[in-house]
């Protein structure tokens, strides 16, 4: 790979590169699918590329290619020297990069079963004994169960002397029983609504232990058809593990993108509500028990890396601290702006895209003291909402509303009545102000989120969240004609 | 081919096919696609991000019997070919049979083999660097008069595809698309949107763009609050767009239909008279596209007529487990979407901009909505936010620009309350592909929440 990385990065300064970065990558998927018991589809994919990103003038160009070829890296690299100078006729600040040192090393995924080694007999077969323990419950219209495996081998150069290599594996899986009558139609999904995730071997899928919960999310799935209606109101609510990782997803993890804050997203997935003045003035972004973390080293998390894409070690930064707002996910570019270093959060899909200021872990730190079931128990009214449904923020990030699989009231301490269609809304600092218990790490696990998109062109990308679950006080619920 | 000289789509597809019969298959499909795209992004007026990316996808469906496989690849060398087709092989010896496997679809008699002309721009395939810079720059001219800054991208792509299978379709196709986007921001806390889609890239007018853009952003500068509820809407065309990809998502799959989660039934009423909703890709004023990722020649398909549910769209297997032809809807192979309609147009109306605003007593004007989502997909029950202008209207004239309001609605209660259509349509791109759409006026519309720009 050296010599291809070499050239890439001559020419590029030959042709009046002030920087350049060349990223090698070739990645591996493989993916089943299981619906009503029979396998659908069974798939692999394998991709490999370069990009080569640049400075001129003070302007970023970038190109990329399928074809690894040291003709073609002339070309390439010449050709994003030239976008780059396009760049620079609509330019009114010149990019500075913060002085990092230059990345050297090697870092791989903790695997302890190759997930691409296993026999692909035993992994439809995991899946089948899922699907088919969901789709014997009565009542149960359709199953949907689904395994899925990504590798990506990943070659890091630029001209400040960095040279990373990286191998990071990342495995899912997920079943998911469906019930339909008339115009009703319920779902439940275990672990969550898009799979769970780890960046793990295949050791992470045994440990999901699929077929063991299938028959009681398949029952759920019947009996939701017969609930009654989630309540509207204003209700305290706890969140299970499988619901509040998507809330700060979306509403911590995303505001806190520089990025955003500076506008660069505006025309696509928005802005944030979040300005770097609030960072000085340390803005109150959640109770004393919010303490938010972008955790780049956290065991499992699929936003777990050795170095970010510009060569930036992984860390831990801490993003809000007991409610306050103390950091943001940086790049480089933006990091010096706020007078900060790079946090290391930027991460491209694949060779053919440009890095992104994306996150990595961002992870709601557990409050030793209470655990999920003691929060529970010491609520006397309210909703407990598992497995996200459905999802959406506004484009500052500020008004969400967020639909669960299943709700269930909580009176005395005790988990009651199950609901249907369960749904909440609120506006992103007052609801974590309304934050009055964290679970402790007994609840406490990692959750991956396989399809964060952001950019133009459009990028996916894998990120991780840690939470134990939390209570909220006064939220809307129940939102909508129904 | 001579040596060293860079196969066509479609003799990498034949390659592909034929390694793929002498490792057994009894059958074989090869879709080739190819795309060479670049993208010119701006912020704050200037350009901050500026792309090129030249791909290869090669997708084969190894059939052994009644056992399917697929398998990718981005490698195009022999090796990498050589691999493709055994891991291909080597999967279809190991999954289960499909019972209901109807077999790869076949040729259609009489149909052409090659794209539409209407399809490719030669000025969008050699589109440059400069040339999209000097869009960017002409955007963000319009904005400099507003004293607003600019926030958007600038596009161009040319996409090749080719399938080839053993039942004998071998079709090629290269398309060409250009879209410019902008979302124009004052400091004043105005911000306004514009967008064009063209496969011709010489049909986007940047300026014209930038000045719609710019002319939004200033006019929702001191926006006020309305409280949500109920409101009589009128949708601009750009989120009109997100009623179709929704439906298209939620219902109009044969899939879907088969699976029991659509709402759609032939013959039940689901729209006001005014609607009438067609998958036409053969449609000009779209991005064109002529056979599928089957390689099944598209046909169109009246979705919803007069505001009555008539058809679905259907891929090869959804069509044999109905005992029908495709229709030329099929996705790439695996999907767990089912058959998509990628060129939905709506029909237009009789009425003016002018006249759809001035027939409304009181009401709003929205824009554009953001970040949907289904809460109730077999109700098509949909939540979302609006954006970059949303503007309230009382005796028939836009009187003030209002604060962002969430809606959770049903998309079908919204087809069923539409009360006029504006003559004049647009295109845009959409979640999931090209749509032609005018702007509506619809009786109801239920806001849930309110945010704070």
């Amino acid at each position: 790979m050296r010599d291809l990385t070499e050239r890439a990065l001559d020419t590029a300064t030959q042709q009046g590169a002030s920087y350049a970065d060349v990223r090698i990558v070739r990645r591996l998927d493989e993916s089943v699918s299981v619906k009503s018991g029979r396998v659908e589809g069974v798939a692999t994919g394998e991709s490999e590329g370069f990009g080569v990103r640049v400075l001129v003038d003070g302007a970023w160009g970038f190109a990329s290619s399928h074809h690894l070829g040291l003709d073609e890296a002339d070309r390439v690299a010449g050709l994003a020297v030239r976008i780059a100078r396009a760049s620079a006729t609509a330019l009114r600040t010149r990019v500075e990069l913060d002085g990092r040192p230059p990345a050297q090393g090697r870092y791989e995924t903790p695997v302890e079963e190759d997930p691409f080694a296993i026999p692909l007999e035993r992994k439809i077969g995991d899946l089948l004994a899922a699907d088919r323990a969901a789709g014997a419950v009565k009542g149960v219209a359709f199953t949907e169960s689904m395994y899925g495996a990504q590798r990506e081998e990943k070659t890091f150069a630029d001209t400040d002397g960095s040279y990373t290599e990286q191998r990071i594996t990342h495995v899912g899986g997920a079943v998911e029983a469906n019930a339909i009558e008339g115009d009703d139609h319920q779902r439940r999904s275990y672990p969550d609504s898009g799979g769970g995730w780890g960046a793990a071997g295949y050791e992470y899928i045994r440990g999901l232990d699929l077929a063991g919960h299938a028959e009681r999310y398949a029952e759920e799935s019947v009996a939701l058809l017969t609930a009654p209606q989630c309540p509207s109101g204003r209700s305290t609510i706890v969140l299970d593990p499988s619901q509040l990782y998507l809330q700060v997803h979306e509403s911590c993890g995303h505001p806190t993108e520089l990025d955003r804050v500076y506008g660069t997203e505006a025309s696509y997935a928005g802005t944030s509500f979040l300005t770097t003045d609030k960072l000085t003035d340390g803005f109150r972004y959640g109770s004393d028990l919010v303490t938010i973390v972008a955790d780049a080293t956290a065991p499992q998390g699929m936003g777990t890396f050795g170095w970010d894409d510009e060569g930036v070690a992984a860390q831990s930064v801490p993003l809000i601290q007991n409610g306050s707002l103390s950091g943001y996910l940086t790049s480089r570019e933006t990091a010096p702006r706020i007078g900060r270093q790079s946090g290391g959060a930027m991460r491209a899909d694949g060779w053919n895209r440009i890095p992104l200021i994306r996150m990595t872990n961002i992870n709601l730190l557990p409050v030793e003291g209470m655990s999920l079931d003691d929060i529970v128990a010491d609520t006397d009214d309210g909703l407990y909402l598992a497995t996200n449904r459905s999802w959406s923020i506004d484009d500052r990030r500020l008004n969400f509303q967020f639909a669960t699989e299943i709700a269930w009231d909580i009176k005395g301490g005790k988990r009651g009545q199950m609901y249907k269609n369960p749904t909440y809304t609120g506006i992103t600092y007052e609801f974590w102000r309304s934050c009055d218990a964290v679970g402790d790490s007994s609840s406490y696990v990692m959750r991956g989120t396989p399809n964060c998109g952001k950019g133009e062109p459009s990028q996916g990308a894998h990120v991780g969240h840690g939470v134990s679950g939390a209570r909220f006080r006064d939220v809307q619920i129940g939102v909508g004609k129904w | 081919m001579s040596r060293g000289e860079k196969p066509t789509n479609l003799g990498l597809a034949d390659d592909v096919l034929a390694r793929a019969v002498r490792a057994g298959a009894s059958e074989a499909e090869v879709l080739v696609m190819t795309d060479d795209s670049q993208l010119t992004r701006f912020a704050n007026s200037e350009i901050h991000q500026n792309v090129a990316e030249s791909n290869v996808a090669v997708n084969l469906r190894f059939v052994h019997g009644r056992r399917m496989a697929t398998a990718s690849t981005g490698r195009t060398d022999d090796k990498g070919l050589a691999a493709l087709v055994e891991r291909a092989a080597a999967i279809a010896r190991t999954v289960e049979e499909l019972e209901d496997w109807g077999g790869l679809p076949g040729p259609d008699p009489g149909s052409a083999t090659s794209g539409l002309a209407a399809a490719y721009s030669t000025a969008t395939a050699e589109a440059s660097p400069e040339l999209r810079a000097e869009g960017v720059r002409a955007v963000i001219a319009a904005a400099d008069d507003k004293g607003v800054l600019a926030y958007g991208s600038f596009s161009t792509s040319r996409e090749g595809m080719a399938v080839a299978n053993s039942t004998g379709i071998r079709v090629s196709e290269e398309r060409t698309a250009a879209q410019l986007l902008t979302v124009h921001m004052s400091p004043d806390g105005g911000t306004g949107y514009a967008e064009r889609a063209a496969t011709d890239v010489t049909n986007i007018d940047p300026a014209g763009i930038g000045r719609e853009a710019a002319d939004r952003a200033r006019a929702t500068d001191h926006a006020i609050s309305v409280p949500p509820g109920d409101y009589p809407v009128i949708l601009e065309p750009y989120a009109v767009v997100d009623i179709l990809d929704m439906l298209g998502y939620v219902g109009f799959s044969a899939l879907a239909v088969q699976e029991g989660r659509s709402f759609m039934e032939p013959g039940r009423r689901v729209g006001s008279g005014l609607v009438t909703i067609v998958d036409d890709a053969a449609n000009q004023s779209g991005l064109p596209m002529s056979f599928d990722y089957e390689g099944v020649r598209k046909q169109p398909v009246t979705l919803i007529e007069r505001g009555v549910c008539r058809d679905v769209v259907y891929d090869a297997q959804t069509a044999a487990r109905a005992g029908r032809r495709s229709t030329g809807h099929g996705l790439p192979a695996p999907n767990s979407y089912g058959p998509f309609p990628l060129n939905m147009v709506m029909t237009k109306g009789t009425k003016t901009r002018e006249e759809l605003i001035g027939g409304m007593e009181r009401g709003l004007l929205v824009t554009r909505f953001h970040y949907t989502n289904p809460v109730h997909p077999k109700l098509a029950i949909i939540t979302g936010m609006t954006r970059d202008g949303t503007f309230l209207i009382e005796g028939g004239q836009v009187v003030a620009p209002v604060k962002n309001l969430r809606f959770t609605q049903s998309y079908l209660d919204a087809l069923a309350g539409v009360s006029a259509v504006s003559r004049d349509l647009r295109t845009l791109r959409g979640s999931f592909g090209a749509v032609v759409v005018p702007m509506l006026r619809i009786d109801s519309w239920t806001f849930t929440g309110a945010t704070e720009h």
